[in-house]
């Protein structure tokens, strides 16, 4: 094992699979140098500019070509900077990407990776600071993925890079320094398997990208509480590891869907309705969603805070559900 | 002026011209019959921009195309059968019957689909040229659309790209002067299709585009630029769609006189007339040869089985496959 950055691993990702696949290119805005956070830093030296390849900020234009090159047998991985400027993509992801292999009978595949950078990060304001997973978890052809740590972003970019599928790979802004250890050799994730963080008795908390580490800490604090809280984070979105959480909502009979992002109509919507649907009799509280309000984010730290999940709200609201 | 024209070619761009007329007389009497659902878009009229541009591609050359796709990819030569197949809804369509007439597709002839989005297939007919470079392949991206597709961001930036990889690809512009059902011109401003593509870098020319030689001659200079490595070029073709925008649109928009006048030129009547009395029995024959083939192509289309329901679950993707899901 050795430790990288979560920006780091998602390089040596990349290059790893660019080595591997002579198909495998990306292309997006200021690769060449690096890209906006550097993540493609120094890749350009060893692939060349055809293969790290630089675009006009053409957003619709960098997703539809990326279709187009990818139904043509290449593996192309589309930097969108922000998941908010790929909603200038829309239309070539969910109309095009997600839906050639379907309407066209299975005569192609687009095996595009799409990274949309999530989160609040910052001071970024309204349009640099979205999470929108839970969009595309809705759009059928689509996988939705989102690494928590170095090592799954390690593992999940080189799996979502060999997927045939179209795939929204979503890191966190904020993690990109976050360190981890990475295994050493070659490291792949099933998509669709979550990851158990912490085991716990008492109650189940369901999160993925940014809000896996806040709610991890938030368990050890209800620790000194005497409450086991089991932590789980889902990793992909779509698919997502139903099993997983079935299981843990039997042993626990209380479920905490925490996300960073909008809670009304999110993902954890998805997930409090499965379990309403198909594990009730072991639920001894109600089910709860924690996310932001519906409020576009704000510029100035105070507000922005105020609309971020944070780990006291984790840890009361986990107390509540033991109170029922 | 006297023009030199090679009359085996022309009877060949006659053949295939008068096969696609006869698909789409055929799908509308299919659309009549309520065998063919949605909406079909048909290019009567618009032929000679068809054959003119995709006679001269390979096989192994791309194309994409639009929601009036039909003739292009006749042109591009797809099975007029699994065609019929595939308006039809039917198994055995190029996409099993899962796309219909807007999303019809042959991959095996490098016809990557036209699209119900208008202008969305500049964007990724570059990416498959960018594709081709890449790899280095030997072969070009055609890309066909509308005037009406001119006015949306894809086109500007589809076109933009091209220039700046230096890309094989002639973008084709089917100018039948209607955006839907709104004359484009109305909603176009500055100087329209050509002037915005040599702003943007990418050298090319209008043709009348029912002169079925005119687009052929075009077409191959412009290719033979594209083929040698000069770049992404432009065909701005001018021509008139005779029918309304969808099979059951009765163009009440337009003036009858205006319909009347452009039926004068009608381009598979001028290749007729180019290929005189001299060929009348070859003319005779490839217009009744091409109404058996669409005909049996409607019958056989009749006869064959809606898709299994299980496909209505395939190839949506191969992660999370919504078979696994309970409704």
């Amino acid at each position: 094992m050795g430790t990288l950055t979560y920006i780091e691993a998602g390089r040596r990702a990349l290059a790893e699979e660019m080595r591997r696949d002579a198909n495998v290119w990306a292309v997006g805005e200021d690769l060449g140098r690096g890209g906006v956070f550097g993540q493609y830093r120094g890749l350009v030296d060893e692939f060349g500019a055809d293969r790290i390849s630089d675009a006009p900020i053409s957003e619709a234009c960098i997703m539809g070509a990326a279709v187009g090159a990818a139904m043509m047998g290449t593996r192309p991985v589309v930097e969108m900077r922000f998941s908010d400027f790929a909603l200038c993509a829309i239309d070539e992801l969910v109309n095009q990407a997600a839906k050639a292999r379907f309407m066209f009978g299975g005569q192609t595949r687009v095996p595009l990776v799409a990274r949309e950078p999530i989160g609040m990060w910052r001071s970024s304001a309204a349009q640099h600071s979205q999470s929108l997973e839970a969009w595309y978890a809705h759009i059928p052809g689509l996988v939705v993925a989102c690494p928590a740590t170095p090592a799954d972003n390690l593992g999940m970019l080189k799996a979502a890079i060999r997927c045939d599928d179209p795939v929204v790979y979503m890191e966190h802004k904020n993690l990109w320094p976050l360190e981890g250890e990475v295994p050493d050799g070659e490291h792949l994730v099933n998509f669709g398997e979550a990851r158990i963080v912490r085991e716990g008795r008492d109650v189940t908390i369901v999160t993925w990208s940014a809000q896996v580490h806040n709610c991890a800490a938030a368990a050890e604090a209800l620790e000194k509480d005497g409450i086991a809280a089991e932590v789980i984070d889902l990793r992909t979105l779509w698919p997502w590891d139903k099993d997983a959480v079935l299981k843990s909502v039997g042993n626990t009979g209380r479920l905490l869907v925490v996300q960073e992002a909008v809670s009304v109509a999110g993902f954890g919507a998805e997930i409090a309705a499965t379990v309403a649907e198909r594990a009730y009799k072991s639920l001894k509280a109600p089910v709860k969603r924690l996310g932001a309000p519906r409020a576009p984010i704000s510029y100035a730290p105070p507000l922005e805070q105020a609309v971020t999940v944070r780990q006291d709200a984790v840890v009361e609201a986990a107390k509540k559900l033991m109170t029922f | 002026m006297t023009r030199n024209i090679d009359l085996a070619r022309l009877a060949e761009h006659h053949r295939v011209m008068v096969r696609i007329r006869a698909f789409e007389e055929t799908a509308k009497q299919g659309l009549d019959e309520k065998l063919v659902l949605g909406a079909i878009h048909l290019s009567i009229g618009q032929e000679a921009v068809a054959t003119g541009v995709c006679l001269n591609l390979n096989r192994d050359d791309i194309l994409l195309s639009t929601h009036r796709g039909h003739g292009h990819t006749i042109a591009k030569g797809a099975d007029s059968t699994a065609m019929m197949r595939e308006l039809f809804g039917r198994e055995g369509g190029n996409c099993g019957g899962k796309g219909g007439s807007m999303h019809i597709a042959d991959f095996g002839v490098g016809m990557l689909g036209a699209n119900g989005v208008v202008s969305a297939n500049i964007v990724i007919a570059v990416g498959a040229a960018h594709a081709i470079k890449l790899r280095r392949e030997n072969r070009v991206v055609c890309c066909m659309f509308g005037d009406g597709a001119i006015n949306r961001g894809p086109f500007l930036e589809g076109l933009n790209w091209a220039g700046v990889f230096n890309l094989p690809v002639l973008f084709v512009c089917e100018d039948n002067g209607f955006a839907a059902t709104t004359r484009t011109r109305t909603m176009t401003s500055g100087d329209g299709p050509l002037a915005r593509a040599k702003a943007l870098g990418i050298p090319g020319v209008t043709v009348d585009g029912n002169d079925v030689l005119a687009v052929e001659e075009a077409t191959r200079s412009l290719l033979d630029d594209v083929r040698s490595g000069k770049g992404a070029r432009f065909l701005h073709a001018v021509t008139y769609r005779l029918t309304g925008h969808t099979a059951v649109d009765p163009a009440a928009y337009r003036q009858k006189q205006e319909v009347d006048e452009k039926w004068q030129s009608d381009p598979i009547a001028r290749v007729e007339a180019l290929l005189g009395d001299a060929h009348s029995a070859g003319i005779t024959k490839a217009r009744e040869d091409a109404l058996r083939e669409m005909q049996n192509a409607l019958n056989v289309a009749r006869d064959t089985p809606y898709p299994d329901v299980s496909q209505a679950f395939a190839d949506v993707q191969d992660i999370g496959d919504p078979r696994k899901e309970a409704f």
